[in-house]
C-alpha cells in the first residue's frame, strides 16, 4: 500500500491538552485520572471551554476490563466529564490505543462527521499485583501461539534486542544510556512518575540504606547502579528493571477542532499535518526482528502527507516502552539508518540539547506508561514543547515540526502523528 | 481425530499435531508458501487452498531470551527470579518461524546463548487429563 501523499480532505488542529500526575495512586479510579487531565486541559484553553462545542468523545484503553473490572467506560469517562450525550467510543489497540484514539479523532473531523472532538486515554494499572499486571500485558501477544512459549511482554522486546545486538553489534550498555538520557528529562517534568535523575535515586537509595544501618553500596557512578543485579535486577535477559517502563495510573486529553474553528479556542493552535497507521503479525512471523514494519509504514504514510521528511522533524516523543525500543523507533522513523540508533543516546544526539532530542518529556520509560493514555500524552509533549510551555525541559529553539510514534504490543500496530505550529 | 488431509488449520488442530509430537505448518497449494503457526488463508496470495505438512523440526535461534519476571502459568511451573526459563524464536529449516520454549541452554548465563545456534523441536506436556496441553519447546 503506497503511502497516500495527499494532505488531509479538512484541516485539524489540537487547540488544548492536559494530562493528571503520572504514578501510582490507590485512592483514584481510571475515570478520577481522566477527569484529572480534562480539568488540566480545559484550564489551557486559551479562550476557555465551550462545552456545547465537543461532538464526540474518542477514548484510548487498553484494559480497564482486566486492570479495573470495568469494561465499556467511555460513556462513564464522558459523564464524568459533563458531556452525555456525545457519542463516545473507547479505542483499543494495546498499548497504541491512545494514538489510534488520536487518529480516529483527526478522521471524525477531517470527515466533516465532527468539528469539535475530545480524544483522552487512561489507564489504572497499579490496583493489581505486578504478576497479573505481567499476565494482562502479555494478552496484548498472540495468547494462542506466542505466551504459551513463555513470553512475556518484556520478554517479546528482549528478543528483539538479542537479535539487534546480534546484527548490530549493540550491547546492553547502549541501551543504559537510554535509560539515563530519559529519567534526565522525567527529572525535569513535575507530571512524570520517576521525577528524578538516576543520581537523585541512587542517592536516595544510599540515604535509605545508611537509615536503616545497612551496608552502604558501593557505585561510583550510573552506570555501576545500572550493573548492580540487586540494585538493576534482570527482568529478561538483555532487559534490566531500569530499561522497562514502569506500572503507572494515568490519563491524558486533547481538545481537537477544525482548523477553520481553532480560533474560537486559541490563537495559537498546534496543526496535525500527517497521519499513518499500520498493522503487523505476531514477531516470529516477521522477516526483520530488528525493525517494526508497521512503524516504518506508519511513519511513511504520515510523512507523504504531511509532505516533510525526517530531517524536518525537530522534536519527536516515541514509544520507548522498553530501551531498546526507543533505539529501533529512531531508525523506524528514519532519524538514524538501520543499525545506527543504538549509540545516539550515548553520544547525546538524542539529549533535550542534541541534534534531534527524542522523549524531552522522560518518554514512556521516566514519565511513566498508563498504556492507553501515552499515546495521548505523547502529544500533550510536543504541544508543550512547540508552544514554549514545557519550564525547564524546554528544548532550545524553534519547534515548528514534531512527531509522536506510539506502538500496540510488539508492532502489531503502530501510529504516528506529525504536528506543526503556524505562528 | 480425523486424518491429515482434512483437519482444520485451527490452533486446536496444531495443537493436536504437537500432542502426537509433530511439528506441521500449512503449505499454499497456489503460491506454495509454507506457513506456521498454521493459517486458513494464505496472506502471501489470499488463496484458501492449503495442506497439513511435517517439517523438520530442525532450525536456529533467531532470537531469544531469560525470563525472571514471570506470568503466572510460569510461576506455577517454579519459575521466577531466581529461576528464570528461556524462550524465544526459531526459523525452521524450511523457512518459517515459531516461537517456543528453548532447553538445553543456561538461561543464568544467557550472554553465552548465540543467535544461530541449532535447535531441534521437542513436545512439553503440562497438566493432566482434560486439561493436559502439549507445548513446543526446542533443544539446543
Ligand atoms: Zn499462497
Amino acid at each position: 500500500m503506497p503511502p497516500r501523499a495527499t494532505p488531509l480532505p479538512r484541516g485539524v488542529a489540537v487547540v488544548g491538552a492536559g494530562m493528571s500526575q503520572f504514578g501510582a495512586f490507590p485512592d483514584k479510579s481510571g475515570r478520577d485520572l481522566f477527569v484529572e487531565a480534562f480539568l488540566e486541559m480545559r484550564r489551557a484553553l486559551d479562550k476557555g471551554f465551550d462545552p456545547a462545542s465537543v461532538d464526540a468523545v474518542y477514548v484510548g484503553n487498553f484494559s480497564s476490563d482486566l486492570f479495573e473490572g470495568q469494561a465499556h467506560t467511555a460513556p462513564l469517562v464522558t459523564d464524568a466529564v459533563g458531556l452525555l450525550p456525545r457519542p463516545a467510543t473507547r479505542v483499543e489497540d494495546a498499548c497504541a490505543s491512545g494514538g489510534v484514539a488520536l487518529r480516529q479523532g483527526v478522521m471524525a473531523i477531517a470527515s466533516g462527521l465532527a468539528d469539535v472532538v475530545l480524544v483522552g486515554g487512561f489507564e489504572r494499572m497499579t490496583k493489581l499485583p505486578t504478576a497479573e499486571v505481567t499476565d494482562t500485558l502479555a494478552a496484548a501477544g498472540d495468547t494462542l501461539f506466542e505466551t504459551p512459549a513463555g513470553f512475556t511482554f518484556p520478554g517479546f522486546y528482549a528478543a528483539i534486542a538479542t537479535a539487534y545486538m546480534h546484527r548490530y553489534g549493540m550491547t546492553p550498555e547502549h541501551l543504559m544510556h537510554v535509560a539515563l538520557k530519559n529519567h534526565a528529562n522525567g527529572a525535569l517534568n513535575p507530571k512524570a512518575q520517576f521525577n528524578v535523575t538516576l543520581a537523585d535515586w541512587m542517592r536516595g537509595r544510599v540515604e535509605a540504606a545508611r537509615k536503616k544501618g545497612k551496608p552502604l553500596p558501593a557505585w561510583q557512578s550510573e552506570m555501576d547502579f545500572l550493573h548492580d543485579d540487586g540494585a538493576n535486577p534482570q527482568i529478561a535477559w538483555p532487559l534490566r528493571l531500569f530499561d522497562c517502563s514502569p506500572i503507572t495510573d494515568g490519563a491524558a486529553c486533547l481538545l481537537l477542532a477544525a482548523a477553520d474553528r481553532a480560533g474560537e479556542f486559541t490563537d495559537r493552535p498546534i496543526h496535525i499535518i500527517g497521519s499513518g497507521q499500520a498493522s503487523d503479525a505476531a514477531l516470529h512471523d516477521r522477516d526483520d526482528l530488528t525493525s517494526l514494519g508497521a512503524a516504518r509504514l506508519a511513519a511513511g504514510q504520515a510523512y507523504a502527507m504531511a509532505g516533510v521528511t525526517a530531517r524536518d522533524i525537530r522534536i519527536a516523543e516515541v514509544h520507548d516502552c522498553f530501551t531498546i525500543a526507543e533505539v529501533i523507533a529512531t531508525e523506524d522513523l528514519g532519524f538514524f539508518e538501520p543499525g545506527h540508533g543504538y549509540g545516539m543516546a550515548e553520544d547525546g544526539v538524542t539529549a533535550r540539547a542534541g541534534a534531534k532530542p527524542i522523549n524531552t518529556s522522560g518518554g514512556l520509560k521516566s514519565k511513566g506508561h498508563p498504556v492507553g493514555a501515552s499515546g495521548v500524552a505523547q502529544a500533550v509533549e510536543v504541544w508543550k514543547q512547540m508552544r514554549g510551555e514545557a519550564g525547564p525541559r524546554q528544548v532550545p529553539g524553534d519547534v515548528p515540526l514534531a512527531l509522536t510514534h506510539n506502538v500496540g504490543g510488539t508492532g502489531n500496530t503502530a501510529v504516528v502523528h506529525i504536528f506543526e505550529r503556524r505562528n | 481425530m480425523p486424518d491429515t488431509a482434512s483437519r482444520p488449520f485451527t490452533a486446536a488442530a496444531f495443537n493436536q499435531y504437537l500432542a502426537e509430537h509433530q511439528l506441521m505448518a500449512a503449505r499454499c497449494e497456489t503460491c506454495g508458501a509454507l506457513h506456521l503457526p498454521p493459517r486458513a488463508i494464505c496472506p502471501r496470495c489470499h488463496g484458501d487452498q492449503l495442506t497439513w505438512q511435517a517439517t523438520s523440526g530442525r532450525g536456529r535461534l533467531a532470537a531469544f531470551t531469560a525470563v525472571s519476571i514471570v506470568p503466572t502459568a510460569l510461576a506455577a511451573e517454579g519459575h521466577g527470579r531466581d529461576n528464570p526459563y528461556l524462550c524465544g524464536i526459531v526459523e525452521l529449516d524450511e523457512g518459517p518461524k515459531i516461537s517456543a520454549r528453548l532447553l538445553g541452554l543456561d538461561p543464568r548465563h544467557a550472554a553465552a546463548i548465540q543467535i544461530g545456534t541449532p535447535v531441534q523441536a521437542e513436545y512439553l506436556t503440562r497438566g493432566e487429563g482434560d486439561r493436559q496441553t502439549t507445548l513446543l519447546a526446542f533443544r539446543a
